[in-house]
Parts: C-alpha cells; sequence; structure tokens
C-alpha cells in the first residue's frame, strides 16, 4: 500500500516536472511509454536490451567467481591477505572510467575487451565483501568436519559455503548495479550496440525521451532479475534463520 | 599445559578424565582428536578408526535439519539404525526441525546422535552435558550410559563432574591442576547398569578424598 502511494507519487512528481520544464527537456510518463512501446514494437528494444545483459550476465559471473576465489583465498590465508590487500587498494580506487578507457586501448574495441573491462571493475568489490565472509567463518564447525572426516569438498559445500552465502547475496546484490552501470559506459565508448549506445546515439540527438524509455526498460529488467533470481535465493540461503526458536 | 601423560584405553572401555576447569581437558582431546597438532608426545589411534566426537557445545550446522545435520557425518548409515538411534534419544519428532528451534538439551542429544552415528572406534565427549539443569542431565547420562553398553564403544569422557564421571566410567583418571598430570587412576569394577546411589556416593568420597590427598 504505502509502495504503491510511494510510486504514484513518483510518476505524479513526474508529470508535474514534465509539465514546468517543458515536453523537451522532461517527456512525461506517457511520452516514454510510447517510445518504449514504439521500440518494443519495431523489436529493437530487445535486440539492444539482449545484447546489454548478456554483457551483464558474462561480467558479472565472470567478476564474481575471480573476486570470490581471491576474497575467499584473502581471508583464509593471513600471507594471501598481506600480498592481496595492496592491489585492491588500487584497483578499489582505480576509476571505471579509466580501468574501461585502458582496455579498449591495449585490447582494441572487442567484446572480450568490453566484458574484461566491466569485470575488473567488479572484481575488487566482490573480493572486499567475500573476503568479510571469509573471515567470519566460525572455526568451531570446521573442527566438526575435521573430526567427522567428511572430506575437503564435503566441508566447502556443506560448512563453508552455507556460511558464505550471505555474503555472496551481499555482493551480487551490489554488483548487479554496478555491473549494469559500467556495461552502458562500455557500450557507449566502444560497443556498436546495447542499451548504453542507443544512449549515446539518443544523447547526440538530444532525444530524452528514448534515453528515458530504454533507462527505464532495462531498469524494469534488473527488477524482474532482482525479485526472481536474487530475492529467492537469498530466501533459499537464510530459511533457517527465520524460524521461530 | 598438559605434562607427562600417559593412558590408554582398552576396547569397548568407558575411561573418564576428570580435572579442574582449565585444566587443560579439552586441549587433551583436541590433540586426540587430530584438531591440535602442536604437542609432544606419542598418539596412538585404532587404526583407520573413525572418531565421533561431542563438543562441549553442540556445534550442529544450523542450516541443515537435525536428520540432515546426522547424515552429513554419516551419508551410508542405515535408515532402520538411524531411525532407532532417534528413537532412543528421542529425536523422532524433531528430524525435520532445524537446530535454532531446539532448546539446549535437545541440541545436545542431536550432536550426540550424530557421534554415534558414524559408529566411531573412539567417542571422544567433552563435558557434553555441561550447563544443563540437574534433571536433565541425569536423564541425559542414564541415556548415554544405555547407550555406550548396549554398543560397547570405546569412549574417552572429559569432565569437572565427578557425578558424571561416576556414573559413566569404568575408569576414572584424576587430573591436577594446571599443568596437568594425573594424581589418581581409578577403576570402577560395578557394571554400569547395576550401580546403586549407595555404590556411587560411596565411590564419590573415595575420588573426592584422592583428590583432597593430591591437592
Amino acid at each position: 500500500m504505502v509502495r504503491s502511494i510511494s510510486l504514484a507519487l513518483l510518476v505524479g512528481t513526474w508529470f508535474l516536472g514534465s509539465w514546468l520544464a517543458g515536453e523537451r527537456m522532461l517527456p512525461g510518463p506517457t511520452a516514454v511509454l510510447a517510445a518504449v512501446l514504439s521500440e518494443a514494437g519495431s523489436g529493437n528494444l530487445f535486440l539492444q536490451l539482449g545484447a546489454t545483459l548478456a554483457r551483464v550476465a558474462l561480467a558479472f559471473m565472470l567478476a564474481m567467481t575471480v573476486g570470490g576465489a581471491i576474497g575467499f583465498l584473502m581471508g583464509r590465508v593471513a600471507l594471501a591477505d598481506r600480498l592481496g590487500d595492496p592491489w585492491l587498494v588500487v584497483l578499489l580506487n582505480l576509476p571505471a572510467l579509466v580501468i574501461i578507457v585502458l582496455a579498449y586501448i591495449w585490447g582494441g574495441l572487442t567484446e572480450i575487451a568490453a566484458i574484461l573491462a566491466v569485470a575488473i571493475n567488479k572484481v575488487p568489490n566482490a573480493i572486499v565483501v567475500i573476503r568479510e565472509g571469509a573471515r567470519a567463518l566460525d572455526p568451531a564447525l570446521d573442527d566438526v568436519a575435521r573430526v567427522f572426516a567428511i572430506g575437503r569438498w564435503k566441508a566447502l559445500r556443506h560448512v563453508v559455503i552455507p556460511q558464505l552465502a550471505p555474503y555472496v547475496a551481499a555482493a551480487a546484490r551490489s554488483g548487479l548495479s554496478l555491473v549494469w552501470k559500467i556495461v552502458l559506459v562500455v557500450e557507449l565508448l566502444g560497443r556498436p550496440n546495447g542499451v548504453g549506445f542507443e544512449i549515446g546515439v539518443a544523447f547526440q540527438l538530444f532525444d530524452v525521451t528514448r534515453i528515458l524509455a530504454y533507462a527505464l526498460a532495462f531498469v524494469a529488467v534488473i527488477l524482474v532479475i532482482e525479485t526472481l533470481l536474487v530475492q529467492p535465493f537469498e530466501r533459499r540461503a537464510s530459511r533457517w534463520r527465520y524460524r521461530p526458536a | 599445559m598438559l605434562h607427562d601423560i600417559c593412558f590408554s584405553l582398552a576396547p569397548g572401555e568407558v575411561c573418564t578424565l576428570v580435572g579442574p576447569s582449565g585444566c587443560g581437558k579439552t586441549t587433551m582431546l583436541r590433540i586426540i582428536a587430530g584438531l591440535d597438532r602442536d604437542y609432544e608426545g606419542a598418539l596412538r589411534r585404532p587404526a583407520d578408526g573413525k572418531l565421533g566426537m561431542v563438543f562441549q557445545e553442540p556445534r550442529l550446522l544450523p542450516w541443515r535439519t537435525v536428520r540432515d545435520n546426522v547424515r552429513l557425518v554419516a551419508p551410508h548409515a542405515d535408515e532402520a539404525e538411524l531411525a532407532t538411534l532417534f528413537d532412543v534419544l528421542g529425536l523422532a519428532v524433531h528430524r525435520a526441525h532445524y537446530p535454532a528451534e531446539l532448546s539446549l538439551g535437545l541440541a545436545r542429544r542431536v550432536a550426540l546422535a550424530r557421534a554415534l552415528a558414524v559408529k566411531p572406534e573412539l567417542l571422544l565427549l567433552d563435558e557434553p552435558f555441561v550447563s544443563l539443569d540437574d534433571a536433565l542431565a541425569r536423564r541425559l547420562r542414564e541415556e548415554l550410559a544405555m547407550l555406550v553398553d548396549s554398543r560397547s564403544i570405546t569412549t574417552l569422557l572429559v569432565t569437572h563432574d565427578i557425578d558424571e564421571a561416576v556414573r559413566l566410567a569404568d575408569r576414572v583418571l584424576l587430573l591436577s591442576p594446571r599443568p596437568a598430570r594425573i594424581v589418581a587412576e581409578m577403576p570402577i569394577l560395578t557394571p554400569r547398569r547395576d550401580r546403586t546411589d549407595d555404590d556411587m556416593a560411596t565411590i564419590k568420597a573415595t575420588i573426592a578424598s584422592r583428590l583432597a590427598a593430591a591437592a
């Protein structure tokens, strides 16, 4: 209820802002919706959304895998933490734009360079979160796994990973929004398709309607992913927590 | 911490180490369990022997149900045998519960069930009934006495509670305060199931006097 009132208020503000600023500066919701529908009708919307989504998925999985592995290692092995920390600080503070531009210069305007650039931007963030999780692992449960000799693989899967799950979920959440924003920049700078590319074209034409149409369409996609994938995963990973004692 | 300690267990024997809190009993169990490798000395465990251990805290995996906690360490255990074990320990109705839904007493029973489910060659118990109320601790002791008798598992129990030692042990080893050494060794000849309250009071008195003499 409160959520829908809040949403209605947002749309109302949008109408008002559009009326005050003029359709050219800020097209109203109806105009943007019409643009979304017409782009969807031509099929272009889905083509561009699909291209962007594929890049988001690849970069996201790459960053989570690499960042997760490194973060786990740094959280568990003191030497790895000391070795990796300066690198991590550099990576964390390197602006996304610098990484993207360098990736394109060194790798050419290729798909691989684009996805690597996005992944490298997300990796330090994943490392930090997963490292925190690995530091918080309970040694008492490690002891159980060792005494009962359940084997490394089973211990990892059933003892370690469930403890990391909340951290993975947190990294995935912040990661998803970070990755898709960076993917747009990468597309704007050096890809011939995708939402970022469309927004770049629209920018050159000062077509605010189109910019909003693509941006909102993609936000909708991310919301759907968040609701259908990330939240159920979180619920599943923490279902044992919410039961009354 | 520990110094000059030497003992061995006969197969099927229940041996109890009794000593004051903080004398290094848990450390000794951790060394025997292979969790602590920072020691000097020799340790021989039954060859390819399975270990079962009950820690001072239940240490269950909170994201697995009671059944799945036991299944994780004993994947090949016979379903019927597990069912019997759950029955004996009064856990049958709690099989599908998560540890957070259990009281401490129940969680300790699950920890015991888990240790027994692997059919251990050596069962290590680290103050398994500490911080339970007296009545419940007594009941669990009875259950444990019955279980070790029916399975004749070699057991090493560590406790600071003389009642517990007297109820469960075939042999009691008394430890001194830190650095711990064995100050007395006392076999208890009356079989567990035949021990009366009087027997136990007598043994307890003997132990108390031995401890006083050693101090």
